[in-house]
């Protein structure tokens, strides 16, 4: 199948993991990934947060891009996805899709289809065509799944998996063979845009969301928006500084985790560039 | 029905943030389940509730010092689970707007407000974000020097930020949707 891929900003920087295990992925179970030409960012929270014809102007520049490719557009970033999705959503006010129409230079109608890269996975490929690929198994691995809030907030926006309780990474999980926990911060907010502004909040929100993971047990937490990833990785060695616990559990893209299942070198999944060593996860997976 | 109070200026405020967010705050039966679930409300001893409630009670400008309407991480769980509908997400984003056009976002507060244009002029100038630019930018305007450059030398090593500015995509028009935005 086909799709057009919107990498996002972060691809480009802090997040190359997860543009590098997404293609990685894709490639390996079929999926034709073309990034549209001249794409631009969606605004992130600073459009939304500054002016609404902005985020969503900036968020339809790109959705527009993909109309004229006549594909569905998937992402692996959720904060994109949200701000897509959103605009879509948005545009269906005809005053505001006018006001848009003005900034882009063209009209767009809300129409491009936006997914989610698991989702493609899931309900796409499925789990049989995944399980046939995978070449090692997860042998056990316990797995917190953390979704985070834009995956699945707004819920009458977004309509992706239960809001409250999200278990599409689970069902990945437990295909390749490892242990879904069930743990109760699946959904609480990590802090995300505020990291740099008010780290004070997004140190002690990710501390709460990494303890209760290790709490749980868990061996890694698997995560699909960079700014979870950065916070809850990174933001371990502050916690630590600061006279916390060293929790040291690693922080792994969801689609890097299912890019060692399928056999997948751990070069070209990116793992050399989390924060907190992933070296236990890889091994597990990599000697099974 | 709309609570309209018969102050001329807290009229203003609450019809604003209506205008600006298409929330009609009247629905709001204080229940606070935006507030169990606000990530931020235990910190900064406020809440969204209460932020609807002084609406309400007729609150002034002087609410816009609030600290939760900056420290609000848009996390959209008191969207998502209000009872009654009212997504006060986007009453947060109303609020920093209008504290924003009335040069009201003060010194602490004002450092998400200092981000928020750091990161977009950088979207402006190149079409997508470019990290470093902006965290200097962000960075010479807050005086936070110092914050966060132990990670800077491995985060290099590891690719994880790049040092040239984004390639690729249609500035001309990211630059247009700028321009007939600031004209409004
Ligand atoms: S959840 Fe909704 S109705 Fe309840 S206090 Fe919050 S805004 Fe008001
Ligand atoms: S969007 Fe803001 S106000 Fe609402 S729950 Fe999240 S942090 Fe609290």
């Amino acid at each position: 199948m086909k799709l057009a891929y919107f990498p996002g900003c972060s691809a480009e920087s802090t997040a190359r993991d997860m543009h590098m295990s997404s293609l990685a992925v894709a490639q390996a179970l079929g999926i034709e990934l073309i990034e549209p030409e001249g794409w631009s960012c969606c605004g992130a929270t600073a459009g939304h947060q500054t002016d609404r014809v902005l985020a969503t102007a900036l968020s339809a520049a790109s959705l527009a891009k993909v109309a004229d490719m006549g594909l569905d557009m998937v992402l692996n970033c959720a904060a994109c996805f949200g701000r897509m999705k959103t605009a879509n959503h948005d545009l269906q006010d005809m005053g505001l899709r006018k006001q848009v129409a003005d900034a882009i230079g063209r009209d767009y109608d809300g129409s491009v289809i936006v997914r989610h890269l698991i989702d493609v996975l899931l309900h796409d490929i499925g789990l049989d065509r995944i399980k046939a690929a995978t070449k090692k198994s997860l042998s056990g691995l316990k797995v917190a799944s953390y979704y985070g809030c834009l995956l699945v907030r707004p819920a009458d926006v977004m309509q992706f998996d239960d809001p409250e309780n999200p278990t599409c990474m689970d069902t990945l999980v437990e295909a390749l063979g490892g242990e879904a926990l069930d743990w109760p911060h699946k959904v609480e907010c990590c802090g995300g845009g505020l990291s740099l502004t008010r780290t004070d909040l997004v140190v002690s929100l990710s501390d709460k969301i990494v303890t209760m993971a290790s709490e749980a047990g868990a061996d890694c937490i698997v995560v699909a928006c960079p700014m979870c990833q950065v916070n809850l990785d990174m933001r371990q060695i502050d916690i630590k500084k600061q006279g916390g616990q060293d929790h040291n559990l690693p922080i792994l893209y969801i689609t890097q985790l299912l890019g060692l299942a399928l056999g997948i070198g751990p070069d070209q999944l990116g793992l050399s560039k989390l924060m907190i060593a992933p070296d236990p996860v890889v091994n597990r997976v990599t000697s099974a | 029905m709309l609570i309209i109070s018969k102050d001329k200026e807290t009229q203003a405020l609450i019809d604003r943030v209506q205008e600006i967010s298409g929330v009609d705050l009247s629905a709001c039966y204080q229940c606070k389940k935006c507030t169990s679930g606000c990530p931020v409300s235990q910190v900064v001893q406020s809440s969204p509730a209460e932020i609807i409630r002084q609406l309400h009670l007729q609150a002034g400008d002087e609410l816009l010092d609030s600290e939760i309407i900056w420290a609000c991480a848009s996390c959209e769980t008191c969207t998502t689970r209000c009872p009654m509908g009212i997504d006060g997400a986007a009453v947060m984003d109303a609020l920093r707007q209008i504290s924003m056009q009335k040069n009201r976002a003060g010194q602490a507060q004002g450092k998400v407000a200092l981000f928020n244009k750091a990161f977009l002029k950088t979207v402006e100038l190149f079409g997508r974000s470019y990290e470093i630019g902006m965290i200097a930018a962000y960075k010479l305007g807050s005086g936070k020097l110092m914050s966060d450059t132990d990670k800077f030398p491995t985060m290099l090593k590891k690719g994880k930020l790049a040092i040239l500015p984004p390639r690729g995509a249609d500035k001309a028009t990211v630059k247009r949707i700028f321009k007939k935005t600031k004209q409004k």
